[in-house]
């Protein structure tokens, strides 16, 4: 059984449906790039897999485990986080926010996990630094640490590299590439970026007038990756 | 100088000032608790808006002639704030434009059902006190005292209880939702707080000058530390610290309470401000 599924699965809000029978699925250890141009549905579709968001038909399946330990979420960056005042320690922890029930303090083990974590993203030296003094990219290993401290299996991540520079992207792509070869984690990437989909991913779902879902080499060879491409020049 | 500590000592062998440190000092603590909190998510001015609904209540209750009016103004002003937050997600008049509404609004009532309706003699002073506070902190009697004391305690236990998930809903709310946090309940239970605050609070330093309680130690410990937890910490500190300072010298000089504990607390922002300048340097 595949670790995530959807089957003819419409989305929208505002009872508006903006994307239309969306079938594809993700095994362990896949690495899925979703991309489309904006306003295709495609943080819909993230929402609706988080299961923020009800869809309008359709649904999407998960296997036992993934129900159990539930989806890590790299979040686009908001305002609020630029210049908060938390420690790297004190963000990573907060990933261990437990949703089955309600302990108000953090426990040895999630302490551990966090130390793990952290020392997987290679923060070590950067424990007790102020967030806001971190490069962007420091920042977005931080969330990836904290993403991981929620859900060890899948990682969900909505334009990790937007903001970054060309330099700090490559190496956030290969810190990502790591954990997904190196520890069997399942990436599910939003992204812009069709160069990145096309070098690293194995799978591309694509949302847009047409939609495709299929292998690296599928889409390579398919219509919409040469009109996408097009697309992508002109604009 | 030596006459001012004998007038010290001579003030603090009346029960009267006890009360009126006792209760400043637990009102300053809880109002700085949620004040990193409220600054970061951008609502720095929920507290105005909600003791300007609170003022509102109060003239409502003066009218009514309520005894017992604290009970009355407290469900007002929880319900606004729910109220508040509820608009703040999705409705036609957004977060900034409602609280502005709200605040003014109630002002405006308040002054006109006390100007219609008032039975007092002294009406501007009646308006000036619950606007700036009043002296009234030094006619507490025991009882008022007690309710202050277990609200206080109440709110310093809820806080440290929620605390981390607090700071989980501040720092990230869409990644806690993801994860499975009620943000919408803690959300709920800020606005919660914020509201027993500021009632409590409304006695110490009016309804003009609460937001000063609130965000004045946040900012100050900001400019310094850099950790979620030293940043609350320290913040507590200083507005105990403040508000301990701002009452003595205030009976000493026989300066208006509010007033004074607020300037101390602008004075160790700007001593905060120049420390954070130096240690980020160094």
């Amino acid at each position: 059984m595949p670790q995530l599924s959807c089957k003819k699965l419409c989305l929208g809000y505002d009872g508006r449906e903006i994307v239309h029978n969306l079938n594809f699925s993700v095994e362990k250890g896949d690495y899925l790039i979703i991309i489309g141009e904006n306003g295709s549905g495609k943080t819909t579709l993230m929402k609706t897999i988080l299961g923020l968001q009800p869809p309008v038909r359709g649904k999407v399946e998960t296997d036992d485990k993934l129900k159990k330990n539930g989806i890590g979420y790299l979040p686009q960056q908001n305002m609020v986080q630029r210049d908060f005042p938390a420690s790297v320690w004190e963000i990573v922890l907060s990933g261990c926010q437990n949703k089955k029930s309600f302990h108000p303090f953090y426990s040895k083990k999630d302490k551990e996990l966090a130390e793990e974590n952290i020392k997987k993203l290679g923060l070590t030296d950067m424990k007790k630094r102020c967030y806001r003094e971190l490069s962007g990219g420091q920042q977005q290993r931080v969330l990836l640490a904290r993403a991981l401290c929620a859900a060890s299996d899948i990682l969900l991540l909505d334009e990790p590299v937007t903001g970054l520079d060309p330099k700090v992207t490559e190496e956030l792509y290969s810190i990502i590439d790591e954990l997904n070869k190196k520890y069997g984690i399942t990436i599910i990437m939003i992204s812009h970026d069709v160069n990145a989909a096309v070098k690293y991913s194995d799978k591309i779902l694509y949302i847009g007038d047409e939609t495709f879902f299929g292998t690296k080499q599928e889409y390579i060879e398919s219509d919409i990756s040469s009109a996408f491409k097009k697309e992508e020049k002109n604009g | 100088m030596a006459e001012l500590i004998s007038k010290l000592t001579l003030y603090m062998s009346y029960p009267f000032v006890w009360y009126a440190v006792i209760v400043g000092v637990l009102i300053a603590l809880c109002s700085s608790l949620l004040g990193v909190t409220l600054v970061l998510k951008r609502f720095s001015f929920i507290g105005d808006g909600l003791s300007h609904v609170a003022f509102g209540a109060m003239a409502i209750a003066a009218v009514l002639n309520l005894s017992n009016n604290i009970f009355f103004v407290l469900a007002v002003t929880v319900i606004c704030a729910i109220l508040l937050l509820r608009t703040g997600r999705n409705t036609k008049i957004k977060g900034d434009a409602s609280i502005a509404m709200i605040s003014v609004g109630a002002l405006a009532v308040g002054y006109l059902l006390m100007n219609i309706f008032s039975t007092s003699s002294n009406l501007s002073g009646d308006v000036c006190s619950t606007l700036f506070g009043s002296t009234s902190i030094l006619t507490l009697t025991g009882v008022e005292v007690w309710v202050c004391a277990v609200l206080s305690i109440l709110v310093v236990a809820v806080f440290i209880i929620f605390y981390n998930k607090i700071f989980a809903v501040t720092f990230d709310e869409s990644f806690a939702e993801a994860v499975g946090t009620h943000t919408g309940f803690y959300n709920l239970l800020i606005a919660i707080i914020i509201a027993f605050i500021i009632v409590i609070a409304m006695n110490l330093v009016g309804s003009l000058l609460i937001s000063a309680l609130v965000i004045f130690p946040a900012l100050s410990a900001m400019r310094v530390f850099k950790s979620f937890k030293s940043v609350t910490i320290c913040s507590a500190c200083i507005a105990v610290f403040c508000s301990l300072f701002g009452i003595i010298i205030s009976i000493m000089f026989s300066a208006p309470v509010g007033a004074t504990i607020v300037a101390v607390d602008i004075f160790m922002f700007f001593v905060f401000m120049v420390l954070g300048k130096f240690c980020g340097k160094a």
